[in-house]
């Protein structure tokens, strides 16, 4: 007897009990089920959500396993600096993927763990089925925190996000906010000194501070804010050899990401190409500024607001909050030209906090939390001006 | 209850509970947010509210007739006010370090929507010492839902309670399989008492399902 039938004859056993979706989601999550509807209109197509997930998912995996590379590089090459010298040399051992498995393993299982976990209580509670929409959180949230975040913290913030952040609003689907950067914001707000400063970027940064060998990982846009010229190249930048939440780093991955989830038709490219658009139009104004001369060298902002516009878009976590964050279809706007404000206004705001936030240079996090809120009232006016074009045009008819 | 008959011992317990002013009729919530991180200063604050209605209950009720009803806003803005200040000059008069902790929030106890809603709704319509009963009933209800969130703010924000430190220190930075306790910045941000106050509400309501609104 095969797996699937076992589960099969799991989920028959327990049909009427109280864990019965338990055990549905269980055989769903490996299989598809074989019953469909058998009354009315149907729309045939082999996308479901489960199948949406798990693209999303599919888009993730390089910069999964790029952050698990890209641990491992952080921690040796802030221990042996000559290793920067060749980067790409240096970079593809397995001796930073032990090390990078070793400590971003954890950050995935647990947040799945409890994730999911939460999912199935609630489930068995109000009686409904387990819902998917775990699963592509449950990978963001390990590829958007700091690489040393302590294990409870990180299950700490999962429960708050998932409950607070989904299931009171009626779970998967209903939710305003996005529920993985609900998480970070958690953690963000709740545990300031372990999500910020240039300690916390690198493995083994914190547990070596204050020692003879200590070592340091300044985020760029850290540097920048503090005024100072960033270490490293250009092309680093965009390849992601550089400190950064786990899996943010890379550019390069990202746009490859994007690049599927945009053939795929799962991710909105109206809201990545105007939420880019948005991100340079804030950031040439920012350059503005700057080459006028109305701001003082000395000023806190200057550092930030004198980098040039595109390489914005590559330090950060600008690349991958556009393409995996804003795009949610869940939390989006709904409309076309509701896509287009709502991913404008991302790039735009985000770029505005980065510079001017003064305790944490990044602000996407914050840009895309706020454009979530505003979305449903984007919608309804792009929809309320689309019923009047059309009423006039009627009008006109009649007249 | 021999001291209460069963008509009055229900205007007190009422608001504590099932009528509660800030989880059922949603009033107050400006300033649960507001002084509620620290204990200290939500017990203050109830008790200065349960003083304040509990006595500006009475006072109105005995006016509501000899006061013509077109000024009846004015009138009670002027009581209330007239009893804020006096408990702000006792605040400042035996707890100094208090009321400058709790600052501009005891003076906008006058705004506090729970106290013109009763003024208005029972008030206005009943003899004094169901007034009073009223007034004390909502303003301890009141209270009670700013301890509670004073309670857990304080507690899991700065790991204190009253002052004194209940939690422990922050721990040491090993990394991943850090272990131990550690304060909650976010509690202390007024966004957590919203939180925290619709978690007591989303309990209250799933404990007694006829509370829940139809829409």
């Amino acid at each position: 007897m095969g797996l699937k039938q076992n589960l099969h004859k799991l989920k028959e056993k327990y049909k009427d009990s109280k864990m019965a979706p338990a055990f549905n989601a269980l055989h769903t999550f490996l299989y598809t089920p074989n019953d469909t509807t058998d009354s009315g209109a149907h729309v045939r197509s082999a996308d479901d959500l489960k199948r949406t997930m798990n693209t999303v998912i599919l888009a993730l995996i390089p910069c999964l396993i790029f952050g698990m590379f890209n641990a491992g590089y952080q921690h040796y090459a802030a221990i042996d600096a000559t290793l920067r010298l060749d980067p790409l040399g240096n970079f593809f051992t397995w001796d930073n993927f032990i090390l990078g498995a070793w400590t971003v393993l954890p950050l995935v299982i647990v947040s799945y763990a409890v994730g999911l976990g939460v999912e199935f209580i609630f489930a068995i509670i109000k009686k409904h089925e387990v819902e998917e929409g775990y699963l592509v959180t449950g990978m963001l949230v390990p590829l958007i925190v700091p690489i040393d975040i302590p294990l409870w913290m990180l299950a700490v913030a999962v429960i708050f996000g998932v409950v607070i952040g989904k299931e009171v609003f009626g779970g998967t689907g209903m939710n305003i906010l996005n529920p993985a950067l609900t998480i970070r914001a958690f953690l963000f707000f709740a545990y300031p000194t372990w999500m910020s400063g240039d300690k916390v970027w690198v493995h083994g940064a914190q547990a070596m501070a204050g020692q003879p060998d200590a070592i340091s990982g300044e985020t760029i846009l850290g540097t920048l804010a503090a005024n100072n010229e960033p270490v490293y190249s250009t092309w680093d930048m965009f390849w992601g050899f550089i400190p950064g939440s786990v899996g943010e780093t890379s550019t390069f991955l990202i746009i490859i990401g994007g690049l599927f989830l945009i053939f795929t038709k799962i991710g909105s490219w109206r809201i990545m190409l105007s939420a880019v658009v948005g991100a340079i139009v804030m950031g040439l104004i920012f350059n503005g500024i700057a080459s006028a001369g109305w701001i003082q060298e000395s000023s806190n902002f200057y550092g930030l607001m004198s980098e040039p516009f595109w390489r914005h878009l590559i330090i950060g976590s600008a690349a991958f909050a556009i393409v995996y964050m804003a795009t949610d279809p869940v939390t989006a706007s709904q409309t076309n030209r509701g896509k287009w404000i709502y991913g404008f206004f991302i790039g735009f705001i985000g770029i505005m906090i980065r510079v001017f936030n003064p305790a944490y240079p990044e602000g996407f996090m914050l840009s895309i939390l706020l454009m979530n809120v505003f979305a449903p009232t984007i919608d309804h006016y792009v929809i309320q001006g689309n019923i009047k074009k059309r009423m006039k045009r009627l009008k006109v008819k009649t007249a | 209850m021999g001291l209460l008959s069963k008509k009055d011992s229900k205007l007190i317990l009422d608001p504590l509970a099932d009528n509660n002013p800030i989880t059922i009729q949603v009033l107050g919530i400006c300033s649960a947010l507001a002084i509620t991180a620290q204990l200290k200063a939500s017990i203050v604050m109830a008790i200065s509210v349960i003083a304040v209605l509990g006595v500006g209950n009475v006072v109105i009720s005995l006016m509501r007739n000899i006061m013509p009803s077109k000024i009846r806003i004015i009138v009670q803005l002027v009581v209330v006010a007239t009893l804020v200040i006096i408990v702000d000059q006792v605040l400042k008069a035996f707890a100094y370090s208090l009321s400058k902790e709790l600052s501009v929030f005891i003076g906008l106890i006058i705004t506090n929507c729970i106290i013109m809603g009763r003024f208005e709704a029972f008030a206005l319509a009943n003899k004094p010492w169901r007034s009073f009963l009223d007034g004390i009933g909502n303003a301890a209800g009141y209270g009670l839902i700013l301890i509670i969130v004073g309670f857990f703010r304080e507690l899991l924000g700065s790991g204190t309670l009253l002052g004194f430190k209940v939690l422990g220190d922050p721990i040491a930075k090993t990394g991943l399989y850090a272990f131990g306790y550690e304060n909650n910045g976010f509690m202390l941000l007024s966004p957590m008492a919203l939180i925290v106050i619709g978690i007591i509400i989303w309990v209250q309501r799933s404990r007694n399902k006829e509370l829940i609104e139809e829409h």
